[in-house]
């Protein structure tokens, strides 16, 4: 019997041989080899630049969730017949509830505004309480917030946007002066930073032109009940208890009738959007995929009109003491080896095309090595699983057939 | 000198043929002693290719008893027949036979690297040969920067090189010039002196009387051919 070493070395040998003569052979016809990696290529790159964009979108989006306060529960309250909403005692129980830090109600509206002859409809109006302005300490930018008499009072003040200072108060300090909103009389008391996060966060829970009590802002509406609040805890984990509490509470309040609340988390938003992103990059990165078979098949028809130009060689390599697994190794390191350089080419254009991908939508670009293993695993895969029928053709030829050509 | 190197023994080669049979060989007995020179002389269609096969274990049979070396070759599977190949068998053929995308020293080492045998060895055995067939000055030319001869020669060399009990060459000399093939029946002669055991296949008598022993197949039966044979 052969020695194990020595069969070991032989075979090392002979894989170092199979590998050039792969080499030489892919190099030997690079036009065709070039078109037939193509596939795998395209296969690749569309893959790691989908799941690469795709994570990164994903990890902003819950970026900014955080940011927006993963702490908070949105709460909509369509009431009951008996009672369709929440009236301001009942904000002040909730807000004095275990955890709670604080409620802001959701009034908004849109207002027509009017000063010296400028006028402008379809203006958004946040009706809000003193703790928005807790939450958020920097929505202000000079003047003052509301505070809990203008709520009392049903005060008309109001804080305003860059927008509608620029519309009406070009040139004038706007803060003290006047504006009429659907023809009542305000008084601007205060003006709003300008929102400078482009986040998708700020986008989807878009901006208020016009911020003002929530009570006057009820009156314009001609509303007497809150139809929802946002709740900001104290502690973020406390979120289930908190939710618990409030759900205990919020029965009691509607009579223990069915559908008169949601309660939505923040963090139940984000998981909702986050599988929704990882099914759609799981579905296109499954379309991608298809191009990675559709390369496979060309590498297949590749190498089985190899096998047919190459059978004299094949037949004379037999000839000479070949076994047909030897030839098998050869064809099938070619095919192999074809793929991956598919592969490897791929990934690497993936990296670039989702790292400018990343940098045109202003998200951050982070390799993704499980998205790396797929792409170059998965040519792998395609190397030897379309390039095993051909290799095994090559290995089942009869020397004879093969020779019998020259 | 008269140890036994095969026996072939009631050997027939069928093929099917549409709806029927044909018979390649009929009844063939054949015994070649080591250091031995044959020559199997026979027109096309003679079936004297398929002889060639079965000799050089590229073929087996369909019945008849072949044995080398002592060992029989029926039942064999591929994997080992490319054993026997390796070890006792050298092939010469016709033309193209040189891999294109490979010079001399590689062409003739690839039966080493099927062996297993490594590199540096490999490259020592393989210009060992390649001076010996007179290619000295030759090692790294590529098939298409040499002549048909030289081809041949390389040929030669590589079938040479994994030091085989026999060589055998179908028609080695029908690709060239008499005077080139002069030359290679020289050199055949040569390696024959030097105890080589040589079948060589051929249709050309003049080719075949290079050889010690001639034996003759015409429509697949196998004839000693003592005296002279010629062909209508």
């Amino acid at each position: 019997m052969i020695h194990p070493i020595r069969s070991l070395v032989a075979g090392v040998s002979m894989f170092r041989e199979s590998l050039s003569m792969a080499i030489a052979n892919i190099a030997a016809n690079k036009l065709r080899s070039f078109l037939t990696i193509l596939g795998i290529m395209i296969g690749v790159t569309a893959v790691i630049a989908l799941i690469t964009t795709i994570s990164g979108v994903s990890a902003s989006i819950s970026d900014s969730f955080t940011s927006m306060g993963a702490g908070s529960l949105t709460v909509s309250t369509p009431g009951s017949d008996l009672k369709s909403g929440l009236s301001s005692a009942d904000l002040d129980d909730i807000a004095a509830l275990d955890n709670v830090q604080g409620v802001t109600p959701s009034v908004s509206l849109s207002v027509k505004a009017a000063r010296n002859g400028v006028t402008e409809s379809g203006l958004s109006v946040s009706g809000v309480n003193e703790f928005y302005f807790v939450n958020k300490p920097d929505t202000v930018e000079s003047g003052r917030a509301i505070n809990p008499i203008d709520i009392e009072d049903m005060s008309r003040v109001c804080l305003i946007g860059r927008d509608v200072m620029d519309s009406f108060f070009y040139g004038v300090n706007p803060i003290g002066q006047t504006i009429y909103l659907n023809a009542m009389r305000f008084t601007v008391v205060g003006i709003l930073a300008e929102n400078t996060d482009s986040s998708i966060a700020s986008i989807l829970s878009g901006s208020a032109d016009i911020l003002m009590p929530y009570t006057t802002a009820m009156k314009i509406n001609g509303q007497s009940l809150i139809g929802g609040i946002t709740v900001y805890m104290s502690d973020a984990d406390a979120s289930d208890s908190v939710k618990a509490d409030l759900e205990e509470h919020l029965d009691a309040l509607f009579s223990f009738e069915d559908d008169t609340y949601t309660i939505t988390t923040m963090d139940s938003i984000e998981s909702t959007m986050d599988s929704m992103l990882s099914m759609m990059s799981a579905l296109l990165a499954g379309i991608a995929s298809i191009a990675l078979v559709v390369g496979g098949i060309g590498i297949m028809n590749m190498m089985l009109t190899s096998v047919t130009e190459r059978t004299v060689e094949i037949g004379l390599k037999k000839a000479i003491g070949a076994e047909p697994g030897q030839i098998q190794i050869q064809f099938l390191i070619e095919s192999f080896l074809l793929s991956m350089i598919g592969g490897v080419t791929g990934v690497v254009l993936g990296l670039i095309v989702s790292a400018l991908m990343c940098s045109v939508m202003g998200t951050t670009f982070a390799i993704s090595y499980g998205a790396i293993a797929l792409g170059v695993g998965f040519s792998a895969a395609v190397g030897i699983i379309f390039g095993w029928s051909p290799a095994r053709k090559a290995s089942k030829l009869s020397p004879i057939d093969a020779l019998r050509r020259m | 000198m008269d140890e036994i190197f095969f026996q072939m023994r009631g050997i027939v080669k069928q093929y099917p043929l549409g709806d029927e049979v044909s018979t390649v060989l009929k009844d063939v007995d054949l015994d070649v002693q080591q250091g031995e020179y044959l020559s199997v002389l026979g027109p096309s269609g003679s079936g004297k290719s398929t002889l060639m096969n079965i000799i050089g274990c590229l073929d087996l049979p369909t019945s008849g008893e072949y044995i080398l070396r002592g060992q029989s070759v029926e039942d064999m599977d591929e994997k080992e027949l490319a054993h026997i190949r390796r070890r006792e068998i050298g092939f010469i053929f016709q033309n193209s036979q040189m891999l294109q995308r490979m010079d001399a020293m590689k062409n003739v080492e690839l039966p080493l690297i099927y062996a297993g045998v490594r590199p540096r060895e490999r490259a020592r055995r393989a210009e060992e040969m390649l001076v010996k067939v007179g290619l000295k000055d030759r090692l790294h030319h590529y098939p298409n920067q040499l002549s048909g001869g030289q081809q041949q020669r390389v040929a030669i060399a590589r079938a040479l090189v994994t030091r085989p009990a026999l060589l055998l060459a179908d028609e080695p000399t029908g690709a060239l010039d008499q005077a080139t093939g002069r030359q290679i029946m020289a050199l055949f002669n040569d390696l024959n002196q030097d105890g080589h055991t040589i079948i060589m296949i051929t249709h050309d008598i003049n080719i075949a009387r290079y050889a010690r022993r001639v034996v003759n197949i015409v429509d697949g039966v196998l004839t000693e051919a003592p005296g002279e044979v010629t062909f209508a």
